[in-house]
């Protein structure tokens, strides 16, 4: 098939994990006062999304080694 | 709603990524079976997950949150009784002709069972509709950017259209399937917060039950009498109407999904792809009826953050509960499940167009490579009218009644005419096409005499629940009459169409856990224990 989709999945979940946790660390915490119920949403949720990314990356390039070999 | 540079910066990275996986796959697309059915090559977990989520457009999210605004957890019946029972249908008993016939599409399978004109006449009818709904999900995208970010309207619907032309063009149903199963992530990711957030603000379920007006926290309790519910229908309307006809219609023969499945790699992969579908799906109240069921309970009058529109649930909930940075991630969300389920009408469109009208009837015998350009030639086009029906829905003022309208017309009938069609080998020839017409036409009737006042309805969704049993009890009688007074068919040529006279697909050489019947059974299970609980 050539491209494994996991791929660039994992690309993309790992780009917007890293923005979220870093946007989620400087921003002014009263935003998530006002609309997160208090909760640092984009931190936590960036982590889900980048542990997500790698994952997917993680299976992608397991299989293309072993496709290889 | 003020999104910041960073939720643009999140919004930008997915459309690069979009555009990236049609630019990958440009160099694959040799032949037109590339081009319209991914050479049959992709495995069950790719094709089930666009199957899933072809159908992930507008209706389905805006539309299933306003609807749970609007009625409560009635809107589950969509879920757990309908989908569930036609997927676990499609994918045991349905796939194994679509797939093991080598058909190109739905219509030609029809051409195999009966005959050339009940082709025709279901290729035109679903070209037609295809073409009708693509702009749906234009216009929902491009009303709720207008509202949200002041973006103008037709510059929304033409950037949008224009992606989407983009990487269709370059990698035809492989890049639509790649770029489905990437958006059914985002649009999990995406939507998932806020049922979290939002069940954290009205103090988890019991304390959304306590807020929520009576009645909505209730499922199946309120069908048995028309009147106890806010849809207005009653158990006959809900099982026949919706969880028999329209749902059993749409799944089990509506191109757009079942294009997935015949993208697959083999037949276990192609029976699984609506199986495999049907277990996300399952879980999809918790991202979109949820979210309608918090608004509902914060602001009962509609008039605070909805600004009297059930419409505005989901997008609302976005800004209301969204700060910068997960803001994007939800637009991003949006606009996927937008783009999926457009491109999902232009894939399919264009196969329909290229095998079953043009190749047939306007300009046979042509070298493939002819019938590759086109393919990219009518997505071209399909793009084209979807912006223009976009400013035609523009003109309406109520989505949903629009598309179910649109689906009792074309997909009722049709499934009473593959129901016979596979099942009963007697069926005729020329019963289908008779069938079929006089389907559509009585759905037609249906429609005109409602329109005009001669019949009633409590809702309009009750109006589309019966002009779709209408269409299917029509459809279903006259193709039966029909056959009696028509010759059959010579049993041989019927192999590999109607269940009693195909071998069944061996699944024995699988393992327990890739055989479609243990899937379904267990998807039904969990399905059932679902629909107790929140009962």
């Amino acid at each position: 098939m050539g491209l494994d989709i996991r791929l660039p999945i994992g690309v993309i979940f790992s780009i917007y994990g890293v923005i979220l946790l870093v946007y989620g660390a400087v921003a002014d915490k009263t935003i998530f006062l006002e609309k997160s119920e208090g909760v640092n949403i984009d931190l936590w949720w960036g982590l889900a999304m980048l542990v997500f990314g790698l994952f997917m990356a993680a299976l992608a390039l397991r299989s293309s080694r072993r496709s290889e070999s | 709603m003020q999104p910041h540079f960073v939720d643009y910066l999140i919004i930008a990275i997915y459309f690069v990524f979009v555009l990236g996986i049609g630019f990958a796959l440009r160099g694959r697309m040799k032949t037109s079976e590339d081009f319209f059915l991914s050479g049959r090559s992709i495995p069950g977990w790719i094709t089930g997950l666009a199957f899933m989520s072809a159908n992930l457009g507008a209706l389905e999210v805006m539309g299933h949150a306003a609807n749970a605004a609007k009625y409560g957890m009635f809107v589950n019946q969509f879920y757990w009784l309908a989908a569930m029972l036609a997927m676990c249908f499609v994918g045991v008993f349905m796939m194994p002709f679509y797939y093991g016939s080598k058909v190109r599409s739905v219509p030609e399978f029809l051409r195999k069972r009966y005959d050339e004109k009940t082709r025709t006449l279901n290729a035109i009818s679903f070209a037609v509709m295809t073409l009708l709904v693509s702009g749906v999900d234009l216009y929902a995208m491009a009303i709720l950017f207008q509202r949200l970010l002041n973006w103008p309207f037709w510059a929304s619907v033409v950037a949008s259209a224009l992606v989407v032309a983009v990487y269709i063009y370059l990698g035809g149903l492989t890049s639509s399937i790649y770029n489905e199963v990437l958006q059914f992530f985002l649009i999990v990711f995406g939507f998932l917060p806020l049922a979290i957030l939002g069940l954290k603000a009205v103090g988890g379920f019991a304390g959304l039950n306590a807020k929520l007006p009576p009645g909505y926290a209730h499922t199946w309790a309120n069908i048995w009498h028309a009147s106890d519910n806010p849809m207005g229908i009653n158990w006959f309307g809900t099982i026949f109407g919706l969880g028999f006809v329209l749902s059993f219609g749409y799944w089990c023969t509506d191109f757009l999904v079942i294009q997935r499945g015949l993208a697959a790699k083999d037949m276990a992969a192609a029976q699984r792809t609506p199986l495999i579908a049907a277990v996300p799906k399952m879980f999809f109240p918790l991202l979109v009826v949820l979210p309608g069921l918090v608004a509902i309970a914060l602001d009962p009058t509609t008039k605070l953050m909805l600004g009297g529109r059930y419409d505005n649930a989901l997008p609302a909930m976005l800004g209301r509960f969204y700060p910068s940075g997960l803001l994007g991630i939800g637009l991003t969300a949006l606009m996927a499940s937008f783009m999926s389920g457009m491109a999902g009408n232009v894939t399919a469109f264009n196969t329909v167009w290229t095998f079953d009208i043009y190749q047939t009837h306007i300009n046979p015998g042509k070298p493939d490579h002819h019938y590759l350009t086109m393919g990219r030639l009518a997505t071209v086009f399909a793009v084209i009218v979807g912006i223009g029906t976009a400013f035609i829905v523009l003109r309406f003022n109520n989505l949903m009644d629009y598309l179910q309208l649109l689906f009792a017309f074309f997909n009722a009938p049709l499934f009473g005419t593959f129901l016979l069609g596979m099942f009963w080998k007697r069926t005729s020839a020329h019963s289908g096409f008779w069938g079929l017409l006089c389907g559509i036409m009585a759905a037609a009737a249906h429609y005109t005499l409602y329109h005009f006042h001669y019949i009633h309805y409590p809702s309009d969704m009750a109006a589309n629940f019966y002009q779709a049993i209408w269409a299917f009890v029509v459809c279903f009688s006259v193709t039966v009459l029909v056959t009696l007074f028509t010759e059959p068919r010579k049993e041989e040529e019927l192999v590999g169409l109607v269940y009693s006279l195909t071998p069944r697909p061996k699944t024995s050489d699988l393992p327990w856990y890739e055989r479609p019947g243990v899937w379904a059974i267990g998807i039904l299970a969990l399905c059932a224990v679902l629909n107790v609980i929140f009962w």
